[in-house]
């Protein structure tokens, strides 16, 4: 099968809605927009609290925060791997090849992202608004609510990192979900697999709907950040 | 019992404040009774900006006493005194949400919020500009929407910091009206300011500081037509920079 025909076929798969096509999709988004909402349910407010509490040592978390933010998926899906296997401490929870796993090692990959961006942003939010905040009595922990509110376009533009970075990898959801047809395989693994097989229409299809999401993505951190301009200035 | 109706006056003494080894704020007492404007007034760095924030509580003293009427200058749990900034602090908000912010810390409820923060733009002229993002106003338009935030708090005393010394002298002239409009209504205003002109303009009381200390503590007339020391002659006369 030459190129082109490859190219026909995928678009064939895309447009005609195939079931199986459609699953690994479907599968794929609920396990990372999962792992983005768990990360960011954590990461926001721990990223503020980072950003407005004081304590012996709190520059050497913000520099592994920020260094896990490159933290390689495969590693962080080794993690989750060694935590849920049969001898591991969470192994008797029996997680380990389902959708629930792949949640916690993208979770864990968006986590540091989260935490990072928000702690920045935070930390810049409050040198500008402290002086007033204080005035009206919220102190400490009380001025985070609003720093979070204020902060809301760009934490956003945060959020949406985490998602282009848990959609993209395919390292973590390999080991941990093991790319089982129709239960743990994504549209990362698929194409990994197909591939190698040489089933190229499907992986190109995949390709396809995974870059389509990848513009889809950035089309709205534009837009999150034009709105956030117009309303913040 | 004696009912505590009010937080004034307000009595400070022998204020302090340090910082890098350096005396800012150097013994400085005075005492603010109901109503009036007061106008602490000096050279930059003389300490004005910092009197007022120890006042108001936004920083420690590192020695002496703020002592007020009641409490910490709450009464019935609500704090009396609000701040206006040189450089208004607005919140990624509308004008209207930026008003209703402040009223929710001071534990307004939700439609009490609505209605009295609808009123103190209505007071200063901000209808119109309710749902616009207070950070794309004009600098004179942020620094009403500051002093309209402070005024829906129901103040009893206003500490302003310097509040014209950003703005052209049409927002200028407006801040001052307003500023005239508070003290016919009954709150007391407490001014930091370096403008001459303006000190002349809106000062029932001039505290008159230089490197930390209270040189002169005067009437307003008095002040400017004979001031007793030779610091506020020099700075009247503008020879006096620092």
């Amino acid at each position: 099968m030459d190129i082109a025909q490859s190219f026909a076929a995928a678009f064939a798969l895309i447009l005609g809605a195939d079931p199986a096509f459609l699953a690994i999709v479907r599968l794929s988004l609920a396990v990372t927009l999962t792992a983005v909402a768990v990360a960011a349910l954590i990461g926001l407010p721990v990223g503020a609290l980072l950003a407005l509490s004081r304590f012996p040592g709190r520059g050497a978390v913000i520099v592994l925060v920020n260094a896990l933010m490159g933290l390689p998926p495969v590693v962080a899906g080794l993690l989750v791997f060694l935590l849920l296997s049969r001898s591991g401490p969470l192994g008797p929870l029996g997680l380990l090849f389902t959708p629930t796993a792949m949640v916690c090692a993208q979770a864990i990959l968006v986590l540091p992202i989260v935490i990072a961006i928000t702690r920045q942003l935070v930390e810049d939010l409050h040198g500008e608004y402290r002086e007033h905040l204080a005035s009206l009595g919220l102190t400490g922990l009380r001025a985070i609510p609003t720093l979070l509110w204020d902060g809301r376009f760009a934490l956003a533009t945060a959020i949406l990192a985490g998602f282009g970075r848990a959609s993209a990898e395919v390292g973590a959801v390999l080991i941990v979900g093991g790319n089982i047809a129709g239960y743990t395989r994504t549209m990362t693994t698929a194409i990994a697999l197909e591939t190698s097989k040489g089933d190229l229409p499907l992986a190109l299809g995949l390709g396809i709907v995974l870059i389509l999401l990848t513009l889809g993505i950035n089309a709205v951190t534009y837009a999150a950040s034009r709105v956030g301009a117009r309303f913040a200035g | 019992m004696r009912e505590t109706t009010s937080v004034l006056p307000l009595a400070v003494s022998d204020l302090t404040f340090e910082a890098g080894g350096k005396r800012l704020v150097d013994g400085i007492g005075f005492t603010i009774p109901r109503g009036g404007l007061t106008v602490i007034i000096g050279p930059n760095g003389s300490g004005k900006s910092l009197t007022l924030r120890l006042c108001h509580g936004l920083i420690a003293p590192s020695a002496g006493a703020i002592a007020w009427a009641a409490g910490e200058g709450t009464l019935a749990g609500h704090k009396r005194h609000a701040m206006v900034f040189q450089k208004p602090v607005m919140l990624r908000r509308s004008a209207l949400a930026n008003v209703e912010h402040a009223l929710a810390a001071a534990g307004a409820g939700w439609s009490e919020r609505r209605s009295r923060a609808r009123e103190a733009l209505d007071r200063f002229g901000l209808t119109d500009k309710a749902d616009r993002p207070a950070r794309l106003m004009s600098g004179g338009e942020q620094q009403r929407l500051a002093i309209a935030r402070a005024w829906a708090l129901r103040p009893e005393i206003l500490f302003l910091d310097e509040p014209t010394s950003q703005l052209d002298p049409g927002a200028t002239r407006q801040i001052e009206q307003m500023i005239l409009a508070l003290k016919a209504e009954g709150v007391t205003l407490v001014m930091a300011t370096h403008d001459m002109g303006q000190a002349r303009r809106l000062a029932d009381r001039v505290l008159f500081l230089h490197r930390g200390r209270l040189v002169e503590d005067a009437p307003a007339e008095t002040f400017f037509s004979g001031p007793a020391s030779a610091e506020a002659r020099a700075f009247i006369a503008g020879d006096l920079v620092w």
